[in-house]
């Protein structure tokens, strides 16, 4: 049990700090950059990224495994259907799903939950474009993880994003009353700025759990 | 009219680039440039699947009802990318495994979803045909500057061929040591910010 445990806290780890959606894959750069100003938008940003990346990374492993994968569709009992190979489907399928859950969470925090959704709601369509959704499912694809696995991995890569955003949005704050080169101000500066924040994420590199 | 055909083309490479100015496309910007070689592929891959999709959904843009076009952009942006990355995993598998998840991501690559809302949404297919070959050159082209800068610092090496004499390196009696630091994320982010910088310094464009 403990083991188990390990093993999903381990992933856990590696998604938020060593291997950061944003810093180290660079995922999400725009909605980052554009959104970072206000320390306010980037938690509502933040909080809607997971909420989103921790239901679309298990749905897309199971229409992945049951509707895609070369094979899958063996659980029909048609004859035939273990030689279908649906995989060159998988990036059509990911963005449809990703834009039907946006809106269908979009629809039920509007029903259940007025309050959360007032304070996500213009946040919710901006992520259906948003890289790092889409990079989390495609690493899921890649790296072969089951449904557990794929859960932890997707809200904690959600959480990852979620901190990154709501650090570099306190520190554009503080950087209103700096005095930055013209050519610089704005995208220039807050470039730099993620540089040295990833240089200083990749000091968790070491972290073994 | 042949002079706005001009600007349409010319604009997007260097005074209204899509990365440096529209910051558009920063994701893949940073993380296909370790090496010039999938730079360039990355850079060929996003410039057809924009010129088409720019094109197509000009060519339907009196067709497509406008609240679900986001959808319809979508669906025409992600067919093209499946043949982007079919074509690259038949003929170029070992870049097109360097560049893993990253071709699928041209699919919500803002430059893509930018251009299709911004122009190809209003302009006839010949204007955004240029429009999009444009913005993918312009793309194109700070991804293969700051991927040639990045290899240099990084590996020493430009499309794999070594630029430094052996003899410069610490471990063969020299002093040069390479840039590791280049090679990580932290470097690709300072690199982008500064290219920033120079554009915009000699364009003379100041944000706020």
């Amino acid at each position: 049990m403990v083991e188990v445990l390990e093993h999903y806290l381990s992933l856990a780890t590696k998604a938020i700090f060593i291997e950061n959606i944003l810093l180290a894959y660079f995922l999400g750069m725009c909605s980052f950059l554009a959104i970072s100003k206000k320390v306010e938008t980037s938690i509502g940003l933040g909080m809607a990224v997971i909420f989103v990346n921790g239901i679309t990374v298990p749905l897309n492993w199971i229409i992945k495994t049951y509707l895609l994968m070369p094979g899958a569709l063996t659980w029909t009992g048609i004859s035939g259907m273990k030689s279908v190979d649906l995989s060159f489907l998988t990036f059509i399928t990911f963005i449809a799903t990703i834009a039907a859950s946006v809106q269908l969470v979009e629809m039920l925090l509007d029903k259940f939950s007025p309050s959360l959704y007032n304070s996500l709601g213009i946040f919710l369509p901006l992520i259906a474009v948003n890289c790092a959704i889409l990079g989390s499912s495609l690493f899921m694809d890649e790296r072969g993880y089951n449904l557990a696995e794929s859960t932890v991995f997707g809200v904690s890569s959600g959480a990852g994003f979620a901190m990154a955003i709501v650090t570099m949005s306190a520190i554009r704050f503080k950087l209103k009353y700096s005095n930055v080169p013209d050519g610089l101000k704005g995208l220039g500066i807050t470039m730099i700025l993620t540089g040295l924040l990833s240089m200083a994420y990749l000091s968790f590199s070491g972290i073994q759990l | 009219m042949s002079t706005k055909k001009n600007t349409v083309f010319s604009d997007p490479l260097i005074t209204n680039n899509p990365i440096t100015r529209q910051v558009l496309g920063i994701c893949s910007a940073l993380a296909v440039t370790v090496k010039v070689d999938s730079a360039i592929v990355m850079a060929l891959a996003l410039t057809f699947v924009l010129t088409m999709s720019n094109t197509i959904i000009s060519m339907l843009r009196k067709k497509i009802p406008s609240n679900i076009r986001i959808i319809v952009q979508l669906t025409i942006i992600a067919t093209l990318v499946i043949m982007a990355d079919q074509l690259l995993k038949a003929f170029l598998f070992d870049i097109s495994k360097q560049l893993s998840v990253f071709v699928g991501l041209i699919i919500t690559n803002c430059i893509v979803m930018g251009r299709a809302e911004a122009f190809a949404m209003q302009n006839i297919p010949k204007n955004s045909l240029l429009d999009g070959l444009g913005n993918g050159i312009g793309y194109g082209a700070v991804l293969i500057i700051v991927s040639i800068i990045r290899e240099l610092l990084g590996s020493g090496s430009i499309m794999n061929i070594s630029i430094f004499p052996v003899s410069m390196y610490v471990g063969e009696g020299g002093w040069y040591v390479n840039n590791g630091l280049m090679l990580l994320a932290p470097g690709a982010f300072i690199v982008l910010g500064l290219l920033i910088w120079i554009q915009r310094t000699i364009t003379n464009y100041t944000e706020e």
